[in-house]
């Protein structure tokens, strides 16, 4: 273990948000500044969420020091998101990472981005050794702590929750707003939604598949037979069902204490409510990550690279390449006790 | 007489027309909407039987059905006397329990050469009767598959089993069980199988032992 003393500050660019956050060496979140893409239409362009991202680093970067009331000569260490993500996306915060690091001459850690979601939800939320549920436009995963890991007990086998709802939404005709994600615009609906029409439910063991879902979903749109409210009833219900019936398969195969809900799509209360009836009847803790550290930010990946820092994790400029594929269970967290 | 609860569904030891007979019966989920959760509980109550009676169409020995009770989504089946692998494995003369784990090898191969993957292959689902035929139970996380990652998935979770509760013997068993798929599977496929489950276990995602 190194010193107490020092900071972290830490760039997240996986997608579509471009976050900076700094965190001090004893946990505490300094500043935690993001500026997400919004496109005009579709979903993420990688290439024009990459050039939002260019555009708006500097300034990102300078106000989470502002916010931070700190020099740049007053950081320690700087930490990036190495993946997984959209490389045009994740080489913009690795740019920057990297040009900061040299002219700092500070250390640079690369940190795993799902590593990260279960690190600052552990922080926020104080759970010490839970099943992880991750649930994001890119990612859908059910991991616990097991010997020197966190291992992937499941997964989607195809597409991510959040992409499922993000793709319905907008074949709904339904419009994001700055303030207002699609997904806030699907739940609303679907609280008004009154009966309930069968979807495929697939769960694989302790896998799940959407794509099946989201086809038969937007069939229901395209027939113009049922009311979007009970369609966006139905889809969400399943959609939540199957990720609480895997997570409750990990709950009692691993035996944990506790739950905890991250990722883009941990702010839906009915997504919250389920899990909360779940853990109750296995008398678990059930956590939820605030919305602020729930999506991509950058202070999970400033209070990451704490971590990693503490445990020696740092990498030279000349292997800082990003990984777009990696895997969350392949990252050795020695930080975190059996 | 409840003699297990899991997280999807109790058994029960019972006494029906004058038989010994398991109770099994799903547990309703709370966290569901009711019209969701009963057509899940009747899907899979119905899913179980038919992949048992695949299984016995395969040559492999499962209990008997008697009775499917969507109603209550239960299925009431044969309770099969014996002993389960897990509790005798151990003690036994190393030359019976490579014969044993040889046999079981050849059943699962019997399983996947019908398209059944089973799940949940541990020694603690399979029966030995007093006239010696091991009896396959709990289908509940069973589906058709001729997928190569499923069936090394299959594979690896009986291993895994075995490192767990018989980590002495681990090695020996699993060469056996290996023995007698390939006798069923053939060499191409079974070289196949064994390649997917290091890559399986590479990846880290299942880990051996708890």
């Amino acid at each position: 273990m190194r010193g107490l003393e020092g900071y972290c500050l830490g760039i997240e660019s996986t997608a579509d948000d471009f976050g900076v956050g700094i965190a001090s060496f004893d946990g505490e979140i300094l500043a935690n500044v993001n500026d997400v893409y919004v496109p005009e239409r579709g979903g993420i362009h990688p290439r024009e969420a990459s050039r939002h991202h260019t555009i708006v680093a500097g300034r990102v970067i300078a106000e989470a020091l502002n916010r931070a009331g700190l020099k740049p000569r007053e950081i320690s260490v700087i930490a990036f998101s190495q993946g997984p993500g959209l490389g045009p996306c994740l080489r913009v915060g690795a740019t920057a990472a990297r040009a900061l690091a040299a002219y700092l001459n500070k250390p640079l850690v690369g940190v795993n981005h799902c590593v990260a979601h279960i690190e600052i939800g552990k922080m926020v939320s104080g759970a010490r050794d839970p099943v992880t549920l991750y649930v994001s436009g890119g990612n859908t995963i059910v991991a616990a702590f097991e010997a020197r890991r966190y291992r992937v007990f499941g997964e989607t086998l195809d597409i991510a929750v959040g992409n499922c709802l993000d793709v319905f939404a907008r074949e709904a005709g339904l419009r994001p707003r700055a303030d207002k994600p699609l997904g806030a615009i699907v739940e609303e609906l679907a609280s008004r939604g009154k009966s309930f029409i069968q979807l495929p439910y697939t769960v694989k063991g302790m896998d799940l598949s959407f794509s099946g879902l989201l086809t038969a979903a937007i069939n229901l749109l395209r027939e113009g037979k049922y009311p979007l409210e009970d369609i966006c009833f139905s889809f969400q219900e399943t959609a939540f069902s199957m990720l609480t019936e895997v997570t409750e398969r990990a709950l009692a195969h691993t035996e944990k204490p506790e739950v905890l809900l991250t990722g883009g799509v941990a702010a839906n209360k009915r997504l919250q409510d389920m899990l909360r009836v779940m853990c109750e009847e296995h008398g678990a803790r059930f956590c939820v990550v605030p919305k602020e550290y729930a999506t991509d930010n950058g202070a999970m990946i400033a209070w990451t690279g704490v971590l990693c820092y503490k445990h020696g994790l740092t990498i030279p400029i000349e292997r800082s390449h990003v990984k777009l594929k990696w895997r969350l269970d392949e990252v050795e967290v020695p930080w975190v006790e059996q | 007489m409840l003699i297990k609860r899991g997280a999807e569904a109790s058994i029960y030891l019972e006494e029906w027309c004058g038989r010994k007979v398991i109770f099994k019966r799903r547990h309703p989920k709370k966290y569901r909407v009711a019209e969701l959760d009963r057509a899940l509980q009747i899907r899979r109550t119905k899913h179980e039987p038919q992949m048992i009676h695949k299984a016995k169409e395969a040559g492999v020995p499962t209990p008997i059905i008697f009775l499917v009770d969507l109603e209550e989504a239960t299925i009431i089946m044969e309770f099969v006397e014996g002993k389960q692998i897990k509790q005798i494995l151990n003690d036994l003369p190393s030359e019976d329990r490579v014969r044993l784990c040889r046999e079981i090898g050849r059943l699962v191969g019997k399983l996947h050469k019908s398209g059944i993957i089973h799940g949940d292959l541990t020694t603690s689902n399979m029966i030995l009767t007093p006239s010696g035929r091991i009896v396959f139970v709990d289908f509940g996380l069973s589906e058709q598959s001729v997928d190569l990652e499923a069936r090394g998935v299959d594979l690896h979770l009986m291993r895994r089993a075995l490192a767990s509760t018989h980590y002495k013997y681990a090695d020996e068993c699993f060469n056996a069980v290996i023995d007698g798929y390939r006798e069923i599977m053939g060499d191409e496929i079974t070289k196949d199988v064994i390649n997917k489950i290091r890559e399986i276990e590479r990846r880290g995602r299942y880990i051996v032992g708890r």
